[in-house]
């Protein structure tokens, strides 16, 4: 299914948030996750479905002021 | 003390706009800061430089909600930052207009009810506003930060009276002054006014030699602090002779 990820169309067979994290190569502790604009802890991804069209933003340490 | 934190050094900085990786590392180290500030952005090449640079100042962090311009964005955005960084600490940032990066005070307020009552230490970004001041109050914030000038100008104390009435009308409130300083001496009048502790990043980032800068900063904002402990004489209007006339000679005039 298509979803769209971090701004960007993104194919992926994915079924849940954690398993997309895991496909992405990505430490799981080094990103926060939202899906579809709310913050989705990282206790719930396992147990949060991936649907076609969702918006998964993840958000990692950068510099700020 | 900041959320029961005492801080040694009162010189926050921020982590953005330095022209390397490694000049940022020495600029942190040079400004012997203890708190420094961090974003949250999309995942992408380079993160884990960064983190290890975040980890290896051994500072405590203080994540912002830095571009959020609504309650709900920055709500959900401190929500991440606690995440991934561990801390209830956050510098609640709600912009009211891009232009000026003015901070929203209604929905300011707002959003630090939410945090407060959810278990954050608010660091909220303000005004001088003493109302809004006392509002963020109420609403469980125990750091105030009103801004010197606004982001990134480098205008230093743009309202210095309107800054000494809130040092005056909130005593025993930590207040931080955040954004718009641009050179050491406005650091150091921000802590001879008595300031807690004085905040800002486009003033050593943007330096020609950022690292010689933070280490301006650093004596800038220590001096300010051992000043306003020592006790500043008061100002006159007329000039008072620092020598004394007695046993002055009688010589031709």
């Amino acid at each position: 299914m298509r979803i769209d990820l971090n701004g960007a169309s993104h194919e992926t067979a994915a079924p849940t948030l954690a398993d997309l994290i895991v496909e992405t190569g990505i430490e799981a502790s080094a990103v926060a996750t939202a899906l579809n604009g709310q913050f989705v802890p990282c206790a719930a991804r396992a147990s949060t479905p991936l649907t076609p069209g969702a918006k998964v933003e993840l958000l990692a340490p950068m510099q700020g002021g | 003390m900041f959320y029961g934190i005492d801080l040694n050094t009162r010189l926050m900085l921020g982590t953005a706009q330095y022209p390397s990786p490694e000049v940022l590392r020495a600029a942190i180290s040079a400004s012997d800061a203890e708190v420094i500030t961090v974003s949250l952005r999309r995942e992408g090449p380079g993160g884990s430089g960064f983190r290890d640079i975040l980890q290896d100042s051994g500072c405590r962090i203080l994540p912002n909600t830095a571009g959020c311009h609504t309650v709900r964005e920055a709500v959900t955005t401190a929500h991440m930052a606690r995440e991934l960084f561990g801390t209830p600490w956050i510098k609640l940032e709600v912009i009211g207009h891009a232009d000026t990066l003015q901070p929203d005070p209604f929905a300011l307020v707002e959003a630090a009810r939410i945090l407060c009552a959810d278990g954050f230490d608010v660091f909220p970004y303000t005004t001088e506003d003493l109302i809004v001041g006392e509002k963020l109050i109420e609403a469980g914030c125990r750091v105030l930060m009103p801004w010197g000038a606004p982001i990134g100008s480098g205008q230093g104390l743009r309202n210095i009276g309107g800054l000494r009435a809130m040092r005056a009308h909130f005593p025993q409130v930590p207040l931080v002054i955040d954004a718009g300083i641009g050179a050491p001496s406005q650091a150091m009048q921000a802590m001879e006014m008595g300031f807690d502790a004085v905040l800002l990043n486009t003033a050593v980032a943007k330096a020609i030699d950022p690292v010689a800068m933070a280490r301006a900063f650093a004596q800038a904002v220590a001096a300010g602090r051992l000043a306003r402990e020592a006790g500043l004489m008061p100002t006159r209007d007329m000039a008072h002779a620092s020598t004394p006339v007695f046993g002055m000679a009688e010589l031709l005039a």
